[in-house]
């Protein structure tokens, strides 16, 4: 049995029993699980936790899940310390959490196999999302898994590879010929009319508590201790939330000493409407219309915008956006330094990190976690500029005369 | 009858003109105000429409052709 107690309204604190539901019927704002933590703080935590798989599943007491869970081998992604890169911009404490080794190769792994559990165990035979990849096509490969059934809504122009990587699961791929925003509506009024799990929005509260097990890891993996900074990118801003959420609940169980970790929200300039409202000091945050080549952070309606601008401020962190530019030279320079092809959403983290470094927000001696979110197999296309080849016949002297000199050097 | 619940976003051109009023009296839609957030340059309100599915459909299209952003009120629906 799960330690998991209730459904409460993030606003009004109202309860509401564990069933797939979203939103409070009073405010309208989001609900999110809450646990006896009395219960799981007499078990033996600290023991479970060690002695558990080296999966995400090893946090179990933790996540809101009952029976048997959907199991991808998801989590435990290594976390590295980047001394080449710490070196390239003066932190001498840097660490990357590497997420992009989950089985479809993104952070979503760890949410998704929340959510498609808890899907299973609500009787749904049915699991849907909308998404321009990774969130698909991890719902994609849970769904198979799981033997759900599964409708993946996409823009109808993503890329191929992209298709690939969804399709290969053989989900019901719907590609919806309109903007953003025209499958954000059609999918809200979906919701309404079809006994689906929807991943984001029925399920919302259950698939956000996976992302806790990304904060679990890495203060286990520091030897159970919460870092000094965490630089994590930001797209409804549920991750955000959830790491800062899961150092809290570590610290609150004695897992680890009080949290003085300082979040710091990295986002696109091209959609950063959190950054914005930081910027503004403003309490809430206001939708922009995303354009940026940071596709799978482009979110221009952040559903957890207001509570990770919460977080970053009363932590003590900050929120920074970088050009599309900046995004890419962040890409090339986690991969020329670490050897970690990341995408994207990778590349603003680093963007940032090195902003911040620059700045002095973060100090040399700070231990500081960069967040890498998933690989960069999957947005290929915004580094296609590297491949600059040599071209040289089959021969010595054909390599000698292109490369002699650099061979010799 | 359907219900539907909405985020409206105005500009600041629209923060005076009184847009939800009018959506009830031109369409057939009742709108019930849950959360709000309204300052001199901008503003929110987050709210349940109630009424024939079509209906509703009209009053959405109407406010958004006045320049108010509707939204979803979980946020974006769609991920990366």
């Amino acid at each position: 049995m799960s330690y998991a107690r209730a459904l409460q309204c993030r606003k009004c604190g109202r309860e509401y029993p564990l069933e797939p539901l979203s939103l409070c019927d009073f405010c309208f704002s989001p609900l999110e699980v809450v646990y006896d933590y009395k219960a799981i703080s007499e078990g033996s935590i600290k023991e479970k936790i060690s002695n558990g798989p080296p999966s995400m599943w090893r946090y179990r007491d933790l996540l809101p899940v009952d029976g048997d869970v959907v199991d991808l081998g998801s989590g435990f992604t290594p976390l590295v310390k980047a001394n080449n890169l710490g070196r390239e911009l003066g932190l001498d404490e840097l660490y990357i959490k590497n997420d992009c080794l989950n089985p479809t190769y993104s952070f979503k792994d760890r949410v998704v196999a929340v959510a498609i559990t808890k899907a299973r165990e609500f009787g749904f035979s049915t699991v849907a999302c909308a998404s321009t990849g990774n969130l698909a096509a991890s719902v994609a490969a849970h769904a198979a898994k799981a033997g759900l059934a599964a409708y993946v809504f996409i823009p109808y122009d993503i890329e191929q590879g992209k298709m690939i990587g969804i399709a290969i699961y053989n989900p019901t791929l719907v590609a919806v010929q309109g903007s953003y925003d025209d499958v954000n509506r059609l999918c809200g009024r979906l919701v309404g009319k079809y006994n689906w799990g929807f991943i984001n929005i029925n399920l919302r509260p259950y698939y956000a508590e996976g992302s806790k097990t990304l904060a679990y890891e890495i203060a286990e993996q520091l030897g159970w201790r919460a870092p000094d900074c965490v630089v994590a990118p930001a797209a409804s801003g549920l991750l955000f939330t959830r790491i800062w959420k899961g150092l809290e609940e570590l610290s609150m169980l004695r897992l680890i000493g009080p949290v003085n970790t300082h979040m710091y929200v990295a986002q696109a300039a091209g959609s950063s409407p959190i950054v914005n409202a930081f910027e503004a000091g403003a309490l809430h945050v206001h939708p922009v219309k995303p354009n940026t080549i940071a596709k799978s952070i482009a979110i221009g309606n952040p559903a957890d915008g207001y509570y990770a601008l919460k977080a970053a401020r009363s932590s003590g962190g900050a929120a920074c956006a970088v050009s599309d530019d900046e995004v890419i030279e962040g890409m090339k320079l986690l991969a020329q330094t670490e050897g970690i092809f990341t995408e994207t959403a990778g590349g603003v983290v680093i963007g940032v990190l090195k902003k911040l470094a620059a700045s002095g927000s973060i100090k040399k001696g700070n231990l500081t976690i960069a967040v890498i979110t998933a690989a960069g197999l999957k947005t290929q296309e915004a580094v296609a500029d590297v491949v600059r080849p040599f071209v040289i016949q089959p021969t010595v002297e054909s390599f000698e005369e292109v490369l002699g000199e650099r061979a010799r050097a | 009858m359907a219900k539907r619940r909405v985020m409206f976003t105005f500009p600041p051109d629209l923060i005076k003109e009184p847009i939800i009023y009018n959506l009830g009296h031109k369409f057939k839609v009742v709108t019930n105000i849950r959360r709000a957030d309204v300052s001199e340059s901008k503003g929110w309100v987050v709210l349940e429409l109630e009424g024939e599915d079509k209906e509703i459909d009209k009053g959405v299209a109407w406010v958004a052709g006045k320049g108010v952003r509707v939204d979803p009120i979980v946020g974006d629906i769609m991920e990366g």
